[in-house]
């Protein structure tokens, strides 16, 4: 007796007159659909702006972070400016008021502002929420084949306390007296009798808090909870368990830092004295207080976060650079099981060695050697890490695009952030090194080229996904290696000159100490004019970005050959391109049957297998794709 | 071949996203989404509170005299105060057992008292606050009162917070119980865990700060 | 009973088995949680528990207060009863009317991570002021 042929609809083998019924309901439904969805559009306000779908909310993180992050940027040239050629007059400089510069040049006390607000700006407004609250909100829900967030309307919260959060730090720029100018890290005394551009960073501080917690209890409620079926946790991309840990990270270590802003609002407005010594006394006058607080408690309690938070800088950063990479060398990452113990191991250490960098304040040798022990401790989980990365290159087909080009790029540029670390983990190293530009150039390296450039990559990489176009790669070349000659050039003299004991937040660069001067007027010239060039290699980005951007947006898409360019292997590639907003991710609730990366499985028919395949046949033209066809039947 | 519809259409109308385990918990993990994510709320909370308990260690440890509590604060309000507490917390989890056994009204009585135990909170912390202002005990004082007043402040807003969802439940909120009563039961389950939370923190902080 | 007919539209339960009202009141979707046992009997039994707890921690807070001013106790003890005490009223507010007796695994997990990180809040800053009050 003859077979009857089959033919297949999405996972399942059907005869063909019963596929033709199916395809016939489907398309019914469709139709169905699209008439009920025209009854029910979302007004512009709830679709755009008070979205609570994942994708538009990651989008509207990623857009305001992105700005932020070009604001602080252009603080940084500003003070660049100074540093490079001390007391010269830049016409640039009016741009920030004639009081804080003028005739162009800049004053110390506005310096200090602009230093303040740059930590403060890149950090908390920019890339936290662009790591986290962009990449982290667009892709894991999809990463993971879940239809959204757990809490859709506290993801809208969050994203909608953290733009005011910004504005009001940021609305301190007009006020006399200027924004917060004690450091991003705000130490009193000084913070506590500073102008009231301190007060407006601490309200704004409250914000970014709330809305980070709120994020981080969402992240983790979606990961452990609305993970598709067979999506076990070794199945996660990598990228997912950076986010899982940083979200952990985040919901347990802000809180000391807001209840320590509470402190200093309390000392500032209610004229407590929690970090007030007894007996201060502010220019020459005797401050009125009441006395006995110590300042080192606040060290204490803003450490305890910002400790952490560096591990949620550069954590997402790491999973981006794993997705890609193990992407373009066509095969799975090395030591993934080996990766996922470090960065767990990681979020847990990072707990436990904030006072490195309260190294010269006077702690007891038990203490300081506790805190050294676990910092050396917490290299390892890096450096596994890091190594992975290195050894999961070899013996890979390597393409050599724009993602992969900033990913590679991160991995030496990890390696040095997280190398000159060392030193400054040691107690006795640390005496020399601290609060000098090697400080400065340890932590710029891990963020700059390397998060930074992780960023890059992430936006180069995902960008076809989420529009449906490619960013040119020429021009993503031309960004990608100006940036990285002159964000060298930028930083690597800082180690240099924090060697020579040239201290940080010094407004005139370390002129003006005769151990500092020479290497001072040697380097930052140079830097300075490296920063110019970083901050022009940003501008064929920019167009690049703007201009496929728009175009995705007046409907030019799919001018790729296919909806999953890169052939990736992971699920947010089966979802619809650009998936439509305000509609659920998958047109079928994915299955996931392997791990993340089957990429060149031993005698499969392609190089890749996606997640949710059960075969090994190869993936249908479309790119593994989850077929648009599937009968969709209402359950009430 | 069942394949799920994605945009289930809730009656408003609106494009609501159904999201898996929101009422019936998710097998592995033996939860439903709100339970884990109030009860990771709560841990953030713990740090919140302890990073003002750890404030206040220090700051005691380090000052050369610090003021005993019950001789210095009003002992009596305060303890009224800790049964006020005790006993919302009771009427709550009362609550949350009559909507179990499907009677509303009862629920909502015990939603109110809730409510008006947390009101009565607040008078009474009103009162004690004034009693301070009137032997010139100001946060600027020193720090113990200081402290006294930051922690059992940022204390009375969570209270309040607690409260204003309460009055959300009661009004607005319980429309819900017509149309998806499991899923209302589980939101008092959960703010009725976070109420908890806030007589924990009471149940520390009165002596801690009053009696030593 | 009413509540179980009116349920919301079933969510992509991703392919694990859907659970029917009826199949919940026994299986609890294959979980054992006591917080989903609807029968009376069960939660009336669960509400006397409640009032005794509620009796208990009446007791411990007169007792906490009398503790302090019956006995003059130098300050080390009179802060390590009354943290016992507290501890005792705070395990009885947790454990039974925040359910943590018969709460599931995860959220252990959770409270122990958190508290770990409380310890170290708490212990590391006091010992840093002790480490040099001392010197």
């Amino acid at each position: 007796m003859a077979l009857k042929r089959q033919v297949r609809v999405g996972n399942q083998w059907m005869y063909a007159r019963d596929a033709w019924r199916t395809l016939e309901e489907a398309r019914r439904v469709a139709h169905e659909e699209e008439r009920h969805e025209r009854q029910h559009e979302l007004p512009f306000l709830r679709k755009y702006v008070f979205s609570t779908d994942h994708k538009v909310i990651g989008l509207q993180y990623g857009f305001t972070a992105l700005c932020f992050l070009l604001l602080g940027f252009s603080l940084m040239i500003l003070m660049r400016l100074q540093l490079g050629w001390p007391g010269h007059a830049f016409s640039v400089m009016k741009l920030i008021g004639e009081m804080r510069a003028p005739g162009g040049v800049l004053l110390p006390e506005a310096y200090n502002q602009l230093g303040a607000m740059h930590g403060t700006i890149m950090i908390f407004l920019g890339i936290v929420p662009l790591a986290v609250g962009a990449f982290g909100n667009y892709l894991v829900p999809l990463q993971i084949g879940a239809p959204d967030m757990a809490f859709p309307k506290l993801n809208m919260a969050s994203y909608w306390c953290y733009v005011p959060g910004g504005l009001i730090m940021l609305s301190s720029f007009f006020y006399s007296g200027g924004t917060a100018n004690s450091g991003w890290t705000s130490y009193p005394p000084l913070s506590d009798i500073a102008t009231h551009g301190q007060t407006f960073w601490l309200c704004g501080m409250v914000f970014l808090i709330t809305s980070s917690l709120l994020g981080s209890v969402n992240f983790i409620v979606t990961i452990i909870q609305l993970r598709a079926k067979g999506m076990t946790f070794m199945r996660f991309p990598f990228f997912v368990h950076a986010q899982l840990v940083t979200s952990f990270l985040l919901l347990l270590a802000f809180p000391p830092l807001e209840a320590a802003a509470v402190l200093q609002l309390m000392d500032r407005l209610a004229h407590t004295s929690f970090f007030l010594p007894t007996g201060l006394v502010v220019s020459g006058q005797v401050l009125g207080n009441a006395g006995g607080g110590n300042p080192l408690l606040w060290q204490h309690l803003f450490w305890f976060l910002a400790h952490p938070e560096v591990y949620v800088l550069i954590l997402p950063a790491m999973g981006i650079v794993a997705e890609i990479i193990a992407n373009n060398t066509r095969k799975p990452l090395w030591g993934y099981r080996s990766m996922v113990g470090a960065v767990v191991f990681l979020g847990f250490m990072s707990f436990v060695v904030w006072a490195h960098h309260m190294f010269l304040t006077g702690m007891g040798t038990v203490i300081s050697a506790f805190f050294q022990t676990t910092t050396m401790i917490i290299s390892i989980p890096s450096v596994i890490v890091l190594s992975a990365l290195f050894i999961s290159l070899w013996g890979g087909s390597i393409r050599f695009n724009v993602p992969m080009l900033f990913a590679l790029a991160f991995l030496p540029m990890f390696g040095i952030g997280g190398l000159t670390g060392l030193p400054l983990g040691l107690a006795t190293a640390d005496l020399h090194l601290h609060d000098t530009y090697y400080v400065i150039g340890h932590f710029h390296y891990v963020v700059a080229p390397g998060t930074i450039f992780a960023m890059f990559a992430g936006v180069y990489y995902w960008f076809p996904k989420i529009t449906g176009r490619r960013l040119n790669e020429f021009w993503g070349k031309v960004h990608f290696w100006i940036s990285l000659v002159c964000i060298n050039g930028i930083f690597f003299p800082m180690f240099m000159q924090g060697l020579a004991g040239v201290s940080r937040r010094l407004y005139d660069g370390g002129i003006q100490y005769a151990h500092a001067k020479s290497i001072a007027e040697q380097t930052n010239p140079f830097m300075s004019i490296c920063a110019i060039g970083l901050l022009a290699a940003q501008i064929p980005f920019l167009i690049n970005f703007f201009y496929n951007a728009i175009a995705s947006l007046l409907g030019h898409r799919n001018e790729i050959e296919n909806e999953n360019p890169w052939h990736a292997t992971t699920l947010e590639w089966a979802a619809t391109t650009s998936p439509p907003l305000a509609h659920g991710n998958f047109h079928e609730v994915p299955i996931v049957y392997r791990g993340p990366y089957d990429y060149s499985v031993p005698g499969a028919a392609s190089d890749w297998i996606p997640q949710h395949h059960e075969t090994e046949a190869a993936p249908p033209t479309g790119g593994g794709m989850l077929p648009a066809v599937a009968v969709a039947q209402r359950e009430m | 071949m069942d394949a799920h519809a994605i945009d289930a259409v809730a009656d408003h109308g609106h494009h609501e996203i159904a999201i898996p385990f929101n009422v019936t918990p998710r097998p592995d993990t033996g939860v439903y989404n709100a339970k884990l994510g109030i009860w990771l709320f709560l841990a953030s909370e713990v740090m919140l509170f302890g990073a003002l308990f750890s404030s206040l260690i220090l700051l005691r440890t380090g000052a050369p005299s610090w003021p005993v509590g019950k001789d210095t604060l009003h002992v009596l309000p305060a303890t009224i105060n800790t049964f006020v507490l005790i006993l919302s917390s009771v009427t709550v989890v009362l609550a949350w057992a009559n909507l179990r056994l499907g009677d509303l009204r009862k629920g909502r009585i015990f939603i109110g008292i809730t409510l008006l135990c947390g009101l009565l909170f607040m008078l009474i912390k009103a009162y004690e606050y004034s009693l301070s202002f009137e032997h010139h005990h100001f946060p600027s004082t020193n720090n113990f009162f200081g402290i006294y007043f930051t922690m059992t402040g940022l204390h009375g807003l969570h209270v309040l917070g607690g409260m204003i969802v309460f009055a959300y439940f009661l009004t607005f909120g319980s429309k819900m119980w017509k149309t998806e009563p499991a899923r209302f039961t589980n939101r008092i389950e959960v703010v009725g865990l976070y109420w908890h939370f806030v007589d924990l923190v009471w149940i520390f902080l009165f002596p801690t700060l009053y009696l030593l | 009973m009413s509540e179980q007919t009116m349920q919301q539209p079933v969510a992509p339960t991703d392919g694990m088995p859907i659970a029917t009202p009826a199949a919940d009141e026994h299986t609890h979707g294959g979980v054992h949680d006591p917080n989903l046992h609807h029968s009376p009997e069960e939660i009336k039994r669960e509400v006397r528990i409640y009032l005794l707890v509620f009796g208990s921690l009446a007791v411990l807070t007169g007792a906490t207060v009398a503790a302090r001013y019956l006995f003059d106790l130098p300050m080390g003890y009179a802060i390590t009863v009354a943290l016992i005490i507290a501890a005792i009223k705070a395990s009885l507010v947790a454990c039974f009317f925040m359910h943590l007796l018969s709460e599931k695994k995860l959220i252990y997990a959770v409270l122990a991570l958190t508290a770990v990180f409380f310890a170290f809040l708490i212990w590391l800053p006091v010992h840093d002021m002790i480490d040099k009050m001392g010197k």
